[in-house]
Parts: C-alpha cells; structure tokens; sequence
C-alpha cells in the first residue's frame, strides 16, 4: 500500500456566515486539487464524513460535479479525514481510484452550534443512560484529566504548557483564530469550564476545512509538488463496558501501535507531530498513548514549553493547532493532516518550520474520550 | 433528559426498578462479567444468558467534574459500584467542593424532566 498526499487547502476563513456548508467543502477541494496541480476533473475517489451535508458522500459528489469510481464516508468523530488518508490509499492500492479527494468544513461559528451536539441523539443505544446525567462535551475530557491527575500527579499548569505552546506558534499564522500568545497564568486565570479543564484548555470554534489529495505513486511523480508518501496508519476504537474501566488511555495505544508497525518505526523517529487538541488533556494523553513518553510522564512531557518548536524533541501542532488556529466543524482531523504535510515539504512557516522534518505523525482523537471515541495515526515520510 | 427520550423496551426493567427505588446490574451468566449499561445481549461474551441483578447501591467516585457552564453548577461522576461496574452518573445533595476520588457514595433517585425517576449518587457521611 503505497500512496502520497499531493494536495493540501486549508481554508483562510475562521468565520464564514456568508458560505453554505456545501460551498465551504467547494472552495477546500478546489484549493486541494489546484495546490496539487490537478483539476476537479481528475477526480476518481471520493471521501467524507457526517461534517458533509446528506446522505454519506450522496449529496457532495452531485453538488461538486463528481464522477467517482469509488466513495467512502467512514465516520469515526473528528479523526475521521485521518482515517480517510490510509482508507484512500487502501483504495488506490486496490485499483478503485486513482486521485482521492477528502473534505472536511462547516461552520459551527455562524450556525453558533454547541461541540457535541450530534451525540444528544436521543436514538443511540446508550443515550438514556447517559443523557439523563448532562454529560456536556468538556466534562468528558475532564473526567479523564480528573483521573489522570489522581494517578500520576498530572496539573493544571502542565495542562496550560500545551495551550502556550500553541499559542507560540498561532503568533506566526496570520489565519489563525486566536494568534495573542498566552501565558500559564492566563490559562488558569480563564474561566473554569469543568474543573479541571479552564476556557483556555478547550479549543477555539470556527468555520471553514480543508482537503487533502491523496494519488498513487506514478501520478504523484508526475507533479511538481514535494512528494509526501504515506508510511504507515492505524486506527481503533474505544469504549468501555463498565468494567476494568481506565479513563488515563485512549484508543491511540492500538491505532500508534499499528502504525508504527506498518511504518517500521518508532517514536524516536518522528521529527513532528500533528495531534488532535480538542482539549490541552487530547495531547497529554496522545503523547503518552504514541509512545513518546511513558504513561503518566505526560505532564512533564509537555511542560516548560517543549511542544514549541525549537525547544522540545519533538514540536507539536506548529500551526497553532485547534487550540489558537482552527477546529472547523468542530473536528480536528484535517487540519492536523495539513500541518504535517506543510512541515515535510519544508512549507511550514519558518519560524516553526522543524529542520530535516523527514518522518512526521498525524493523530486524531474524535469522539468523547472517556466513552467512544476514535483514534486514527497516519506516519508520513518526505522522499 | 432531552426532550423526546424514549424509554427502550430493552430496558424497561431497568427504568421500572428505578421507580421504585431499586437499582439494577446486568449481569451475564455465561461469563459471569457485570457490564454498563444493560443489554440483552453480553458485549463481552455475546451470550443472551444475561440477568438482571439488585445492586446494594453502594460504591466510590472514580473521577468527577464540576460543570460550571451550566445555570447551576452540576457535579458529573464516575462511580464504581461494589458489583464491579463504573458508569457515568451526578452526584447530588452534596457540596460540590468536598468530592474527592476514592470517596464512599451511596444512590439515591431523582426526578428527571419527563419525571422519571433516575438513579445518581451522594456523598456518604
């Protein structure tokens, strides 16, 4: 399964109350297929998830003009553009498609609707047991830090190092939501949300997405754009039961594990890292669920600034991350794929831009985290 | 509750211990695991042989947030009963400041909007 990522758009708007939805998706792939060197004609693959208006990709593929031969709309919560890098490449291996296009938009700014929002469905099996308790989109993720804290003495102000790591970086993107760096105190001076996670740990709101290109090999020869080939992916799913419950791992113990093994790599290899930031706990726990820390050694991990670019081993969402830049449609994937892809071309900005970035890592972490959620790695190498 | 809740047939027994006061584990008897919440079916062994069990009631906090986004500050909880299971529930007619993990909780049942009566937790004196 070899296939590289040729095209990459992520849209300049944070804020779209003039866009539909549909025209959001529009203007990502157009960016996509144009930064690629293709046109929406060379299109033969198609891939969303429940961010994109209708049935699956029925109501897309019309609107855009599309003529796929293959189509997928595997939705598995904000990871899911993570998981439709590797499912496209699957794809092109099997001979389905050969130019894949992923989409992910919305605007959940100008609709002013609520992270979360599509787990209130009152017809999913476990709603009645859940529902009746208010169990707000923010709480889950604090009843994991909660926990997490109690076992390994994790704090607050680890916690706030990722949002100013963040913030570090969003200074230098002229497109991000929130570009004022921030400082521990600002953090945990910032309203309470669900204690103990503050404002200024949970991610920004914004409207807008972006694409991806997907092609196989002798296409992505054919074009003029650095060549990004995807080394390795992974996916799983977690949930718990009710028993032998463990609120401190996520799902990414098994989809980084499978990706590191089809890579051929470990963590010492990656130069980058793109992951989900949904809330400041969503890194903490990646970064010890990947393997780049022990369980538990998050907090230190992330502490004193060595996410920033420079400072760390390992520089983590240079682009401001979904924390100060931008979570469109309230999910995270397709932005931590862009990132990625911008640091091994050498297109970051250079003031974050990691030297000899060959081996980076995108991870998403959709869903709840303390109930169902889904965790998707991809490992990519510059050629 | 959200408007429009529905109360599955799955669980009916469920809902109506509760209205008495009772609450009910599932339990599976092909593989003697608990498991949250009920099915009919055992996610764990896929066995139908699953039954019904009355819990004491009786457990401890696993993890808790206090939701300050809300008109009223509301605590959300893991509580692990002594029947081995841990779920998602509120802990009431408590001060929210005094809950630690670890904490002893016994249930209690409170009116939810469709008036139904939903098991929670309070703290344990």
């Amino acid at each position: 399964m070899t296939a590289y990522i040729a095209g990459i758009y992520e849209h300049p708007t944070r804020f779209a109350p003039n866009h539909s939805v549909a025209l959001l998706h529009a203007e990502v792939a157009a960016g996509a297929v144009r930064d690629a060197g293709l046109t929406m004609n060379d299109v033969d693959g198609y891939f969303c998830a429940g961010d994109a208006p209708g049935i699956g990709p029925l109501s897309m593929v019309e609107y855009l003009g599309l003529r796929p031969r293959h189509v997928d709309s595997t939705d598995i919560g904000g990871s899911s553009p993570i998981a439709h890098v590797a499912h496209a490449a699957q794809a092109i291996a099997a001979g389905k498609c050969n130019v894949a296009l992923i989409t992910c938009a919305g605007r959940p700014r100008a609709e002013r609707s609520r992270a979360g929002a599509l787990t209130l469905n009152t017809e999913y099996p476990e709603s009645e047991f859940e529902l009746p308790y208010s169990p707000m989109l923010p709480a889950n993720y604090a009843l994991c830090a909660r926990r997490h804290m109690h076992e390994f003495g994790t704090t607050s102000e680890q916690l706030a190092w990722i949002k100013v790591a963040a913030s570090h970086h969003a200074q230098h993107n002229p497109n991000a939501f929130l570009r004022k760096v921030v400082t521990i105190e600002d953090v945990l001076q910032s309203p309470l949300i669900a204690d103990p996670l503050h404002k200024l740990d949970c991610c920004v709101i914004t409207d807008g997405g972006g694409a991806i290109i997907v092609v196989r090999p002798e296409i992505a020869r054919s074009l003029a754009r650095p060549r990004v080939r995807l080394k390795g992916a992974g996916e799983a799913l977690g949930y718990n039961l009710g028993s032998d419950i463990d609120l401190t791992r996520s799902a990414g113990v098994r989809s980084g594990a499978i990706a590191y093994e089809a890579a051929g790599v470990k963590p010492a290899d990656i130069k980058y890292l793109s992951t989900y930031d949904s809330y400041t706990f969503t890194v903490l726990v990646a970064v010890e669920d990947l393997g780049f820390c022990e369980k538990g050694h998050g907090g230190a991990f992330v502490a004193d600034g060595k996410l920033i670019s420079g400072v760390g081993r390992l520089p983590v969402n240079t682009d401001g991350g979904g924390l100060c830049n931008n979570h469109p449609a309230h999910r995270g994937g397709m932005t931590k794929v862009i990132e990625t892809v911008r640091q091994l071309r050498g297109e970051a900005h250079p003031a974050v831009q990691v030297r000899e970035c060959n081996i980076a890592m995108a991870h998403g972490t959709g869903g709840m985290l303390d109930r169902r959620h889904g965790c998707a790695t991809i490992i990519l190498e510059r050629e | 509750m959200e408007p429009g809740a529905t109360w599955s047939p799955e669980n009916a027994a469920y809902w109506e211990a509760a209205q008495r006061g009772q609450l009910l584990v599932k339990k599976c008897t092909a593989c003697g695991r608990p498991h949250y919440y009920p099915r009919a079916i055992c996610p764990f062994c896929a066995s139908a042989q699953t039954e019904w069990m009355q819990s004491l009631g009786k457990g401890i906090v696993y993890s808790f947030t206090v939701v300050r986004q809300a008109t009223q500050p509301y605590v959300l909880a893991y509580v692990t009963l002594d029947e081995g299971i841990t779920f998602l529930t509120n802990l009431v007619r408590c001060d929210p400041g005094n809950v630690r993990i670890g904490q002893a909780v016994q249930v209690t049942f409170e009116a939810g909007d469709d008036g139904r009566q939903i098991p929670m937790f309070t703290l344990v004196d």
